[in-house]
């Protein structure tokens, strides 16, 4: 991966919004949950918090870990960000996002049907999902993608 | 050419197609259309030479015409719009011989990234899935998923890029498009666009010449030439010694086979890949045949540590050599590195490429290793030093150095490697030294042709009809990375688009390429 500054946060945009909010469609209501154990919650109150989450991870993302990463890669001779990286980035990003997490209290925001569980698999699917997705089948989408740092919307 | 050049199979059926007929044929080059900068259609026809008329034309043949061809058909351009104007019988001839001379044989690796592949426009899935899926093995997967980090940058075998060419050149009807002839000269057209001359094979038609008048013309003419170093040129003519100074990029089997029968001294020059690769097959022949070479290695710049600051980075180096993964660095294809270019012109522009650019080579554990092996047991030895002497002395060819710190030394070896890959003057071909002459071009900070961040050439827009070039041709421009295949298809792309935005093509969006792709993916032909 060789990003600019505008690309990272173009393709983490990109990605999130095409791949992180159909995925947690798709997966939400085959995560582990508090459901069956509150009175009058629904599957949409699952929904609103993982969304959320995904909302979160997006915002950190935008505003702070793109800016770290792009600080780091100018120590780098390449200016390049090995895919190795891009893979681990789920740790920090997963922790910070999960601080976040409980200090909203998303996990009973919503009729407290999330639990740290939904948070982990949620978060971490989501994840692999965008990794995978971005080590190949987004240069099929767009194929200036990889000479432009990442750019996609301008 | 020079008689210093160093000849490939391209130059050489060039020459052959120049040369002069043994009787004056009809339907040549006359002064007229020789002095006069932009011609007509009556001037061409009065000189007897047959027009044929295709939109696009396409000189060289060989990788650059080949990818931007890919570019263009996949955008949607039919076969009758295009023509390739080239010497050669398949785009990888020349690249082919160059890395095999070199030393990268087929079942060997270049010094490409996995993504970049000519065969394949979007770059997925890679070269690493296709071997690993080839010789059964995860290890390719592995390797670029934890490079440079963990391993050293993966790159695929020659075989596996030559391989991939054939399959899609089949699918895109290459040969429907090719022309087989010598290109004399582009000229600009009158009322636009431009006339290509093409000198086709002696015997095959009625005329010496034959005009194409296009509307579009891309030049991907490759290396103007290679030579030696000048002071070894020097030590040839005036020696008339030829045997002792072999350039790594001609044929040299011959010498490692004399080094296995007989013991010498190798001296090599060079910092680069091609030092690598040529150390890499004499210390393979020590190590594993036997051989009793003794290789001692100049370095014009010796680098032993860090070195070249660019941001808050330097370059690694050690022992003699600058380590790069790439020709450059990594983000130059598409990264900081080239936004960081566009913006520079003249001699900022040159910093730049002298900061990232000069003789350097990937770092490989397995050279390293073999490299350290040799110093300890005293059979590899380096050397920094400007050769200010070469002369014959009693026991092989001697090169007399000056080291930085001013004192001097002499190298005696039987065989001098001449591993610089130096690059002739773009004048060396003669259709650049005649668009410099005659159709406004002109010549980028490091000498060669000046082009636009579209590849397009400045100076030569004909009416509606645009120059363009990629390739060696154009290093110096705001890419570095130029002379690669991922850089011919960035290359391509550009020129694609910016044919796209005249009308001239469909502009390749994101159903089109999706659609292509799955095309691609089922080696659907097009």
């Amino acid at each position: 991966m060789i990003p600019t500054l505008s690309g990272r946060i173009q393709t983490r945009i990109w990605l999130i919004l095409f791949i992180g909010i159909p995925w947690t469609l798709i997966i939400t209501p085959f995560l582990s949950n508090n459901r069956d154990l509150i009175e009058g919650s629904s599957l949409l109150d699952t929904y609103k918090t993982t969304f959320t989450v995904l909302g979160v991870v997006l915002v950190l993302g935008v505003f702070f870990w793109e800016l770290i990463y792009h600080l780091l890669q100018q120590f780098r001779w390449e200016k390049d960000w090995p895919v190795m990286f891009t893979f681990f980035e789920v740790i920090n990003e997963s922790i910070l996002a999960y601080v976040v997490f409980k200090a909203l209290n998303l996990d009973e925001k919503f009729g407290a049907t999330a639990t740290n569980a939904t948070f982990w698999w949620h978060v971490i699917t989501t994840w692999m999902v965008m990794w995978l997705f971005v080590l190949g089948p987004i240069k099929v989408l767009f194929i200036r993608w990889r000479f432009r740092g990442g750019r996609i919307f301008f | 050419m020079s008689n210093d050049m160093i000849s490939t199979p391209g130059s050489v059926l060039g020459e052959a197609m120049e040369a002069p007929p043994a009787a004056p044929m009809v339907g040549d080059l006359n002064d007229e259309l020789i002095k006069t900068d932009v011609w007509t259609d009556e001037m061409v026809q009065r000189a007897g030479i047959p027009i044929v008329d295709v939109p696009f034309v396409t000189c060289g043949g060989g990788m650059g015409s080949f990818v931007l061809t890919d570019y263009l058909r996949i955008a949607g351009l039919d076969t009758s719009k295009i023509r390739i104007l080239s010497n050669l019988e398949y785009p990888w001839q020349t690249y082919e011989y160059l890395t095999r001379v070199s030393q990268i044989p087929r079942p060997e690796r270049l010094r490409s990234d996995s993504s970049g592949m000519p065969d394949c426009i979007w770059g997925f899935p890679s070269y690493a899935l296709r071997e690993a899926r080839k010789e059964k093995t995860l290890k390719p997967i592995i390797n670029v998923l934890t490079e440079p980090v963990l391993a050293d940058y993966w790159t695929p075998r020659a075989g596996t890029v030559f391989t991939g060419l054939e399959k899609e050149s089949t699918r895109i009807r290459y040969k429907d498009m090719l022309v087989t002839g010598q290109v004399r000269m582009v000229r600009r057209r009158s009322n636009g666009g431009y006339f290509t001359i093409l000198t086709p094979p002696p015997g095959t038609t009625a005329t010496r010449r034959v005009a194409y008048r296009s509307q579009h013309v891309h030049l991907a003419i490759g290396y103007p030439g290679l030579k030696f170093l000048d002071d070894l040129q020097e030590y040839r003519t005036k020696y008339k010694d030829l045997a002792r100074t072999v350039n790594a990029y001609e044929p040299h089997e011959h010498i490692y086979e004399g080094l296995l029968a007989k013991p010498g001294t190798v001296l090599v020059r060079g910092g680069g890949i091609v030092a690598s690769r040529v150390l890499q097959r004499l210390m393979d022949d020590r190590e594993q045949k036997g051989a009793q070479t003794e290789i001692l290695h100049l370095f014009r710049t010796y680098y032993s540590g860090r070195h070249n600051k660019w941001g808050l980075a330097k370059r690694r180096g050690a022992f003699g050599f600058a380590f790069q993964g790439f020709n450059a660095p990594k983000s130059a294809w598409g990264g900081q590195h080239i936004e960081q270019m566009l913006k520079l012109e003249g001699p900022d522009r040159k910093a730049l490429y002298d900061l990232t650019g000069g003789a350097h080579t990937p770092y490989r554990k397995y050279w390293l290793d073999q490299m350290k092996r040799g110093r300890d047991q005293g059979w590899y030895k380096t050397y920094q030093g400007e050769v200010t002497d070469v002369r014959p002395g009693t026991n092989g060819v001697v090169t007399t150095i000056k080291q930085k710190n001013g004192t001097t030394a002499t190298l005696e070896a039987q065989i001098i490697l001449d591993c610089t890959g130096l690059e002739a003057d773009i004048r060396e071909h003669r259709i650049c030294a005649d668009l410099l002459d005659h159709s406004g071009v002109g010549r980028n900070p490091l000498g060669r042709l000046d082009v636009a961040p579209s590849f397009e050439v400045r100076g030569a827009q004909s009416g509606v009809g645009r120059l363009y070039a990629s390739g060696s041709a154009t290093y110096g421009g705001y890419f570095q990375g130029v002379d690669t295949f991922l850089g011919l298809q960035l290359s391509a792309q550009r020129i694609t688009d910016d044919l796209a935005a005249q009308g001239f093509v469909p502009r390749i969006g994101v159903g089109r390429s999706v659609r292509a792709w799955w095309k691609w993916f089922r080696h659907k032909p097009i």
